[in-house]
């Protein structure tokens, strides 16, 4: 199989401009099939506004986003999203005063109401969430915030999608509820789910990615595999400022 | 196993039931309630709570598509007043040309006011596709420019009435069968508003399935909330807020037609006339909320008719200081949207 075969996203020289400002200058990346891509950077490095390029909220004004080697370019959102990639914004993007079925009938394209649910996708994310299962009819506003991001996971995983793309899933979320969001994720990974993943969590990152993407003022400075990033502290040093052994 | 079955094993647990918010219903009986004493009269107290109502009910009639058009795109429609308009006019036109064929038959004069409902709601439908195409959708995300754009559409449409119909007030008296009251006791209950409630609860009950147990409700009420989240998940909100301005467009003419039979005289102003009064429900109900919306127009309809009985002069002010109460209590309106 080729490399190309084996990418679904590629980014190619990105540029975004929000109103007068040129946020992202030039980002060039891909994520591979099957792979969970790591896309790592400081607060205003342009992570989020990357994703919210490939999800056509932000047009590119240059530069190429390919899904399975067709352009994304000047499509809008609903129509990328109809060709199977699934967005958790980091403001969780919760209906609050719809309740967690109507979330999730929501999400379910193919669905029109809770009966046509898939049943067996609908235990296995009960499996993973048990808190929805219990919050079923609740209004999801009322929920806590770690219950919204599994809410938030939940609703972009309800059908089968190409690409999960993430944005900081355990932001202000206790570690426990982290740990569940962990195991979650993994069980997504074990099914060979493609995810591209903001966090700014590195235990999370490290316990997650396969592969990484890190950006700082708007363009990827370093691609490479998770493990390698792991391991190396002065790489660490140099790209994130930090070091990931002591962010366990 | 099916859905129901997966979660009826939660079912048998504990499960925390989402509370009803009561107060802001509560309050129309209290209002309703405390002014029965001032008016003293059971029997007046009856006719004029029965007329609120159904002015309310046509109060809400119009405003609802006006809310929901405001909640999905954050679209200030003040040109809402033409759809009202030309379904009044339409009446005139309608009931006008069934007169002679209606003759004395009660169900023959019925059958004429209810075309001129259904010519109403198609015709202002019409309209509010091409107004939503041509003066709404370029001013997407422009406030400013909104008001001012849509209200200059009102007053093309108002010229464009006057060319039509001509610029005199035109009578629409009630048919035979529409006048006149039922008694309740000592009570006189006047027919044409028994209709209207009726018309009023009817199309409040459609709107409450449609929104609460139809795919494009749920579509429309989480578009209400983050339309940018809707796109996300692959539904086009653009044309969805087409179909919702239409369909708002279509309830004003409808709308228009009660209203016109209300006042029983209509001129080309006469949705210029209600605009402030719908603006004030929606503000009261919560802009984007249909069940505020409402409750806000009864409210407004029973203050009308309370006031405008104990003290006539204070009526005239009655909806702008129910308003300020309303959000002096919630500032967000009775039933805030959230993420708004």
């Amino acid at each position: 199989m080729s490399v190309a075969a084996q990418n679904l996203l590629e980014l190619d020289g990105v540029h975004t401009h929000i109103g007068a400002y040129h946020i992202l200058h030039g980002v060039s990346f891909s994520v591979r099939e099957g792979e969970v891509t790591m896309l790592l950077g400081r607060n205003g490095a342009g992570k989020t506004t990357t994703l919210r390029t490939i999800m056509g909220l932000w047009q590119a004004s240059r530069g190429d986003v390919r899904f399975k080697g067709q352009s994304l370019k000047g499509q809008a959102t609903p129509d990328i999203a109809a060709r199977g990639i699934a967005y958790v914004p980091e403001s969780m993007g919760i209906f609050s005063d719809l309740t967690v079925q109507e979330n999730l009938v929501l999400a379910a394209r193919a669905a029109h109401h809770a009966g046509e649910l898939d049943t067996q996708r609908l235990e296995w994310i009960f499996g993973l969430f048990p808190a929805l299962q219990k919050f079923w009819l609740y209004p999801a506003g009322k929920l806590s915030g770690g219950q919204k991001q599994m809410l938030a996971v939940a609703r972009a995983i309800v059908e089968p999608r190409a690409l999960l793309l993430i944005d900081e899933p355990s932001k202000g979320l206790a570690p426990s509820i982290i740990g569940n969001l962990i195991s979650a994720f993994n069980e997504l990974k074990r099914q060979r789910t493609t995810i591209l993943l903001v966090e700014q969590n590195f235990h999370m990152a490290r316990s997650l990615g396969d592969a990484v993407a890190v950006m700082d003022n708007g363009a990827v400075v370093h691609t490479g595999s998770m493990r390698e990033l792991a391991d190396d502290e002065a790489l660490q040093q140099r790209l994130l400022g930090l070091s990931l052994g002591v962010h366990q | 196993m099916t859905v129901a079955s997966t979660v009826r094993v939660a079912a048998s647990a504990t499960i925390p039931k989402a509370q009803f918010d009561w107060r802001p219903v509560l309050l129309l009986a209290v209002i309703a309630l405390a002014a029965l004493p001032l008016i003293g009269s059971p029997s007046t107290w009856v006719t004029l709570t029965v007329a609120g109502l159904a002015m309310g009910m046509i109060i809400f009639i119009i405003a609802s598509g006006l809310t929901l058009v405001f909640g999905l795109m954050d679209v200030l429609n003040f040109g809402h007043g033409v759809f009202i308009a030309l379904g009044a006019f339409i009446a005139t036109t309608v009931m006008g040309g069934m007169t002679v064929w209606a003759g004395d038959s009660g169900a023959a004069q019925l059958l004429a006011v209810f075309s001129a409902m259904l010519v109403a709601f198609a015709a202002a439908a019409a309209l509010g596709w091409a107004f939503e195409r041509v003066i709404v959708r370029p001013v997407y995300g422009m406030h400013l420019k909104q008001i001012l754009i849509t209200m200059g559409g009102m007053i093309i449409g108002e010229e464009l009435i006057k060319v039509i119909w001509g610029p005199a007030q035109i009578p629409l008296p009630l048919p035979d069968v529409l006048r006149g009251s039922f008694l309740l006791g000592d009570a006189a209950v006047e027919k044409y508003r028994v209709l209207a409630t009726a018309i009023g609860l009817v199309v409040f009950a459609a709107l409450a399935f449609t929104l609460n147990r139809t795919k494009i409700g749920l579509l429309i009420r989480a578009g209400v909330q983050d339309r940018e989240m809707v796109e996300s998940l692959g539904y086009r909100i653009r044309r969805l807020f087409v179909g919702v301005f239409v369909a708002g467009s279509a309830l004003a003419g409808l709308g228009g037609v009660l209203w016109g039979l209300y006042q029983q005289i209509v001129i080309p102003q006469i949705g210029a006339q209600v605009n402030v009064l719908l603006f004030i429900v929606i503000i009261i109900g919560g802009l984007g909320s249909t069940l505020g919306c409402f409750v806000g127009a009864l409210l407004v309809g029973l203050m009308a008719n309370y006031t405008g009985f104990l003290a006539p002069k204070v009526a005239l002010f009655s909806n702008i200081g129910l308003m300020v109460a309303v959000l002096l209590w919630r500032p967000q309106g009775l039933y805030p949207v959230t993420n708004r």
